[in-house]
């Protein structure tokens, strides 16, 4: 049996060895979580059960329940000045994982050119592929601070580039931008036409600066897909709940694709996504508060220990370099492993920008970062002894 | 600073030194600050959060919330008679309620026998409280904030991106 061309020749993901072999070891501190550790607030999983109990088990309409998009549009007027109409411009999908993939489906033909930024998060560089686009990565380098810039940009502007994925705060970097920055960058995608799919699922996780969404940037609604769901923000990931909001030519066409694949998000999920609009600020802040406390602490205890590392703005990952070990990413993430048993993701994973660090989630409790830092800084310290 | 005392609240072994990092402080910043705030009385003191009823043996304790129902004094208000009352060593706590009675007590003690006649004999006894209402606490779920029940480790996959 044959399988499709362009499926064999995706990247398997090169570390999938090194994850199964986390998996299959015993009393390992992961710090290569990707999801909160927070559970679901209580007032939404009781809502959801609730629904459960009154026989809410069915389909939904194709573009999510109405109520839930018009809590969306609220959510997004009452915080940004965001206006989007909750019957022509707010897909509800399967996270936001769905929402690339059907945006990515949406705008682009065969041979289109689409800019991803590396290191990025995993999925935008295959899913583009098989979109049938051709992916131009542009390399934002550590000692860039792995930003992208206007200049940057521009140098990777070719004929038959036709959109750019934009994702910030940025998973696996921690890097934000303020709205100067984000202005700035604005400028060239007006200059070049281009469409902008801007995943802003960490945007609750913004420490320094208050969060500008693209779409709120003059010229820039009209040619932005702006993604973003319930799973960090809300810690909400298994209930699979993103969105998606842009142009009504847009979001009716990841309708189409989405109305034959998915039909509809869960309505589980949807429901206990009303309620996480409703009533959960208290508890989206609180969590921000705890993520910001352990930001400031695992950044300074990392560069204490000789691991060179930014601040990130936001997201709950950190990026540190491991060039002065001498090892390469992948080397580092498993010797860490055997060695200490503490697991971070190999930079590597995200592009080959990555070369030279590791993503560690700082989404873990207090006590299990002091511990995991402890057997780092041991580790290093072995490291240099030659043991 | 008053971020100290949330940190401090929810887990009294952080240091000072872990604290001035999560808050971006100098360790001496952070030590004086907790220092003035043990000065002031703001934090009392830092204890450990026991669940005994684990504990299949004599550590057991009988726990009762009391209603009390007491004439205020002259001059000294509802103060007075409280302090009487919370000295008591089995007092563990003692609140002035607004409503049909005055004090709220929990008790502790050995066994049903214990709590009884520290009520008969000693709370009833006093002067200006009028009656008691005892109630006897079956099960504890969740105490200042803390559930007592171990909560499960995240079942969070070991990895993801």
């Amino acid at each position: 049996m044959k399988i499709s061309k362009v499926v064999e020749k995706m990247k398997p993901s090169g570390i999938r060895e090194f994850f199964d072999l986390v998996i299959g070891m015993k009393d390992v501190i992961s710090l290569g979580v990707g999801e909160p550790d927070f559970v679901t607030p209580w007032n939404i999983c009781e809502s959801a059960i609730f629904s459960l109990e009154k026989g809410y088990t069915s389909y939904t309409s194709n573009k999510g329940l109405y109520e839930l998009r018009l809590g969306i549009s609220r959510y997004l007027k009452n915080k940004f000045s965001l206006s989007y109409s909750p019957d022509r411009d707010i897909l509800v999908t399967t996270g936001v994982s769905e929402a690339v993939d059907l945006a990515l489906r949406a705008i682009l033909n065969r041979g289109d050119k689409i800019l991803v930024p590396d290191p990025s998060y995993v999925s935008y560089d295959p899913v583009s592929e098989l979109a049938g686009g051709r992916v131009v990565l542009m390399k934002t380098p550590g000692e860039d601070d792995f930003k992208l810039t206007p200049a940057l940009v521009k140098k990777h502007i070719s004929k038959g580039v036709k959109a750019i994925v934009l994702n910030y705060p940025a998973n696996p970097t921690g890097v934000s931008y303020t709205k100067k920055e984000l202005l700035a960058l604005s400028k060239v995608f007006i200059n070049n036409d281009l469409i902008v799919i801007s995943d802003e699922i960490y945007d609750e996780l913004t420490y320094d600066f208050p969060h500008t969404p693209l779409a709120t940037l003059p010229g820039m609604k009209q040619r932005t897909i702006y993604l973003n769901g319930f799973s960090k923000a809300f810690a909400m990931t298994g209930w699979r709940i993103g969105y998606a909001c842009g142009p009504e030519k847009i979001i009716s066409a990841m309708t189409k694709i989405h109305q034959y694949t998915m039909l509809c998000a869960p309505i589980m999920g949807q429901l206990a996504g009303i309620e996480a609009l409703r009533g959960s600020s208290g508890s989206v802040l609180e969590m921000k508060r705890e993520y910001k406390r352990r930001r400031e602490f695992i950044v300074s205890r990392l560069n204490e220990i000789g691991l060179d590392c930014r601040m990130p703005e936001g997201t709950f990952y950190v990026f540190p370099s491991i060039k002065s070990t001498g090892m390469d990413s992948q080397d580092f993430a498993k010797k860490l492993l055997y060695k200490e048993k503490v697991a971070v993701v190999p930079g590597t994973a995200f592009g080959s920008q990555g070369e030279g660090y590791v993503r560690i989630a700082y989404a873990s409790s207090m006590d299990d970062l002091k511990e995991a830092c402890r057997r780092i800084e041991h580790f290093l310290k072995s490291g240099k002894n030659g043991k | 600073m008053k971020e100290i005392l949330e940190i401090l609240e929810n887990d009294a072994r952080t240091t000072p030194e872990e604290i001035a990092k999560m808050l971006k402080k100098s360790v001496g910043a952070v030590r004086s600050a907790i220092k003035k705030y043990e000065k002031q009385g703001v934090i009392v003191k830092y204890k450990t959060v026991l669940n005994t009823d684990i504990l299949k043996d004599d550590a057991q304790k009988v726990r009762a919330l009391i209603e009390v129902r007491v004439a205020p004094q002259r001059g000294k208000g509802f103060d007075h008679i409280a302090e009487r009352i919370y000295r008591f060593p089995e007092v563990k706590s003692c609140f002035l309620l607004s409503g049909s009675y005055d004090l709220l007590l929990v008790v502790e003690g050995r066994d049903i026998q214990d709590v009884s006649s520290f009520v008969s004999e000693r709370l009833a006894t006093i002067d200006n409280v009028n009656s008691t209402v005892t109630h006897f606490i079956l099960k504890r779920y969740k105490a200042d904030g803390d559930i007592l029940k171990r909560i499960e480790r995240s079942h969070r996959m070991a990895i993801s991106f």
